[in-house]
């Protein structure tokens, strides 16, 4: 096996924006998609803040119901496809998927970059909507209203998500092949990290759910266009075919949204405890699990659509084993924290706040599978505040979580622990004060998507603006520190935690090419303690 | 004879082509997937209205399908063999090859441009602003002629994807000495122009043959 002659770190081997826009480096292309998301993250997070405004009195006082409605929409579309689905497999899994099995690149660099410039390209689409008036669908373009009564712009919005739906199946098929064929010699199936399994889950379900959205938005878009009517009943079609096709894409997405995020509290449990994770197999093949019944569980958003009630029956109950091997998951993390070494920096403060989080989210999921409450609480704040859990409690949990954790490997440089700790805390404490409230309003039948409510529901809808005030200052803070790390940050060691993984073998940045030797793999990933002296891996010679 | 250097991500020739082979067929995964949609909805329509579909699928012209059904599976025989004649590095010949593809593609194309224009006279295209009358067949009818142009356009927009692809293939064979490169981009865009031929294969049967 050939060695490369060592160059300098990654983020020295150029400094022209050309060398940036230009990259096939999957560490670089990790930064562009860094960058980028944060720009769409603050966007949507904007939408949501003004929602909230809009919220803190029961009239319509702020923005008029037409505004509310193109509010909630690009809130929705932004975070779900511009946020969410590609948060953490393009930026921490394009940076460390490479570093993690012992390979020195993606398998293909080049559609990793094109897979960046989908998104910015689906992301122009998005702006172009919003500049042009905006849609007022929501997220979900349901049918017959965004097909046949809708006057906003939903074929625009409608071609973004189609768009960066193309660089969400690219960013798959790359994690996938690389995953299958550049593991370094050694790196069997069940010494791959934790993380990788759960990225390569998630990989598997952009490619095989992301068409079919495709192709739904594309039905959507000939009928508005051409008038060939798959969802209109006038001209032969059904309006609940769409849904059956949206959400045979949609719900296994919400696993695209929430699998990564596990990898990465996985990692933070046996970083963080100096212990192997508890029942590793069995954590890898939850993710296979969870990926696997994620595709048969889209009926139980029509629960009360008019689908039949026997297939109502059967998708509550698939739905319902879904929870096993998440429960399987969050069970081995805190055994994985039994007489662990145990230490509370920024990455594991987040990472506890996400087991809390996506429990609670887990939870009230199976209230939501049951069919007679959900019909009680379908479409109602409390569906708003299950997901939210999910989805903003989980995943952008993990998210911070595994940015922290990583951010001396990615920049070279230590961000301010303090700083991190208060962050992070107060996420959980404002995330609580922003959604707890939005169970007990669902279950009193406060409907989601309206801007006016009755004067009853007001006080639990200032308690969730007031707690939306602190989760936006808990989401700024890093920001700036991170920010500021870059420049007066101290620098990081090769290993700043003592913790396991090829990635923390090589120097902090990365070299260009990660390693300058394929390193040779002889162990699993969570070898606990490290004896000082004999690294995790050993580099094979010659 | 000039060989492609191996990219850094390598570390021998083999495992790319393992690697890019695995990347076409996980793509022709999503491509099914995204076919899937049309026929999952197809099977929910034929069963609801199956006399329906027998009926609408007789207003079609069959002969003319089965004719084109021929000239494509005759399409798949010629690239098969045009990635034969380039791994033998028969460059000629493997130009013949791939130009009877490419016009085996395009003669496909014509017919079926020549079957919708009979089914527009027939007034059969559901699209706006297009006089239709379906009444005769019953209830279902206009979905299936809805399903019938949305998927034999998809498979078309396919086609002629594929045919781009090859005529890349041609100025690779007829320009390029690096043959290993060469050899494994033929065999990707085979892969490529199989899977569309099947799409065409299962189509044929649900449009055209039903009774």
């Amino acid at each position: 096996m050939s060695a490369i002659p060592q160059t300098g770190s990654y983020l020295d081997s150029g400094y022209s924006l050309r060398s940036w826009l230009l990259t096939t480096d999957h560490k670089r292309i990790a930064w562009l998609f860094l960058l980028s998301l944060t720009l769409f993250f603050f966007l949507g997070g904007t939408a949501a803040a003004l929602i909230r405004l809009e919220l803190v009195t029961p009239t319509g006082d702020l923005v008029g119901q037409d505004t509310y409605n193109r509010l909630f929409s690009l809130h929705g579309i932004i975070m779900v496809w511009f946020f969410l689905v590609p948060s953490i497999p393009a930026t921490l899994g394009n940076f460390l998927v490479p570093l993690m099995i012992g390979a020195r690149d993606m398998a293909f660099p080049r559609l990793n970059l094109a897979s960046w410039y989908l998104y910015i390209i689906g992301g122009l689409f998005t702006f172009a909507t919003v500049i042009s008036g905006g849609v007022d669908t929501g997220w979900t373009f349901y049918t017959p209203y965004s097909s046949m009564f809708s006057n906003t712009h939903v074929v625009l919005a409608i071609v973004g998500v189609f768009v960066v739906g193309f660089s969400s199946i690219l960013t798959g098929l790359n994690i996938v092949v690389t995953v299958h064929r550049l593991r370094a010699p050694g790196m069997t199936w069940f010494r791959l990290p934790l993380f990788i399994w759960s990225t390569y889950a998630t990989a598997v379900i952009m490619l095989l759910a992301t068409p079919v959205l495709a192709m739904t938005l594309l039905l959507v878009a000939l009928e508005r266009l051409l008038g060939i009517g798959f969802f209109d009943p006038r001209l032969g079609g059904d309006p609940l075919l769409f849904q059956h096709l949206f959400w045979f894409y949609s719900h296994p997405a919400v696993y695209i949204m929430v699998l990564p995020g596990m990898g990465v509290v996985s990692e933070l449990m046996a970083a963080f405890s100096k212990k192997a994770v508890f029942g590793y197999t069995y954590v890898a093949f939850s993710s296979i699990a969870i990926a696997f019944l994620g595709f048969l569980v889209w009926g139980h958003h029509m629960f009360t659509a008019g689908q039949s009630m026997y297939g109502s029956l059967a998708f509550g109950l698939l739905s319902f084993m879904v929870s096993v091997p998440s429960a399987i998951k969050v069970f081995n993390w805190t055994m994985t924290m039994r007489k662990g070494t145990l230490s509370f920096e920024t990455p594991m403060l987040y990472a506890l706040g996400f087991i809390g989080l996506f429990t609670i989210g887990g939870l009230t999921g199976l209230f939501l599978a049951t069919m007679a409450i959900d019909v009680h609480v379908h479409d109602t704040y409390f569906v708003i505040a299950h997901f939210h859990y999910i989805m903003v409690g989980g995943m952008v949990t993990a998210y911070l979580g595994g940015l922290h954790y990583w951010w001396p490997k990615i920049t070279g440089r230590l961000y301010s622990e303090r700083w991190g700790q208060i962050a992070a805390v107060l996420m959980f404490f404002g995330f609580n004060l922003t959604f707890f409230p939005q169970f007990i309003l669902g279950y009193l039948g406060m409907p989601r998507r309206y801007h006016s409510y009755p004067d009853e529901f007001q006080v639990l809808h200032v308690l969730s603006s007031a707690g939306a005030v602190v989760l936006a200052f808990a989401y700024l803070l890093p920001l700036c520190y991170l920010g500021w790390s870059l420049k007066y940050g101290r620098r990081a060691g090769s290993n700043p935690w003592g913790t396991t993984g090829l990635e923390w073998t090589t120097s902090s940045p990365p070299p260009k090419y990660n390693f300058e030797q394929i390193p040779r793999v002889d162990y699993g990933p969570y070898r606990y303690p490290i004896v000082s002296g004999t690294p995790p891996t050993e580099t094979r010679h010659g | 004879m000039a060989e492609d250097s191996l990219p850094i991500q390598f570390v021998a020739p083999a495992q790319r082509n393992e690697a890019v082979t695995l990347a076409m067929w996980l793509l022709l995964a999503t491509e099914a997937l995204m076919f899937g949609a049309l026929f999952l909805s197809y099977l929910i329509y034929r069963l609801l209205f199956p006399q329906t579909f027998a009926a609408a699928s007789a207003q079609l012209d069959s002969m003319l399908a089965a004719l084109n059904t021929g000239v494509l599976l005759t399409s798949s025989l010629t690239i098969a063999l045009a990635i034969q004649a380039v791994a033998l590095r028969r460059r000629a010949l493997a130009l013949w090859l791939l130009a009877a593809t490419v016009a085996l593609g395009c003669s496909f194309l014509i017919l079926k441009g020549y079957a919708w224009y009979t089914e527009y006279q027939h007034h059969l295209v559901p699209l706006r602003g297009f006089q239709t009358d379906y009444s005769a067949l019953g209830s279902g009818a206009q979905m299936f002629f809805n399903l019938y142009f949305v998927m034999t356009g998809m498979h078309a927009l396919h086609l002629s994807i594929g045919i781009a692809v090859v005529l890349v293939m041609m100025a690779y064979v007829a320009w390029s000495d690096r043959t290993a490169m060469v050899t494994r981009r033929v065999g990707l865009a085979g892969l490529y122009w199989h899977f569309v031929d099947i799409i065409w294969v299962f189509l044929f049967p649900l449009f055209y043959l039903v009774v």
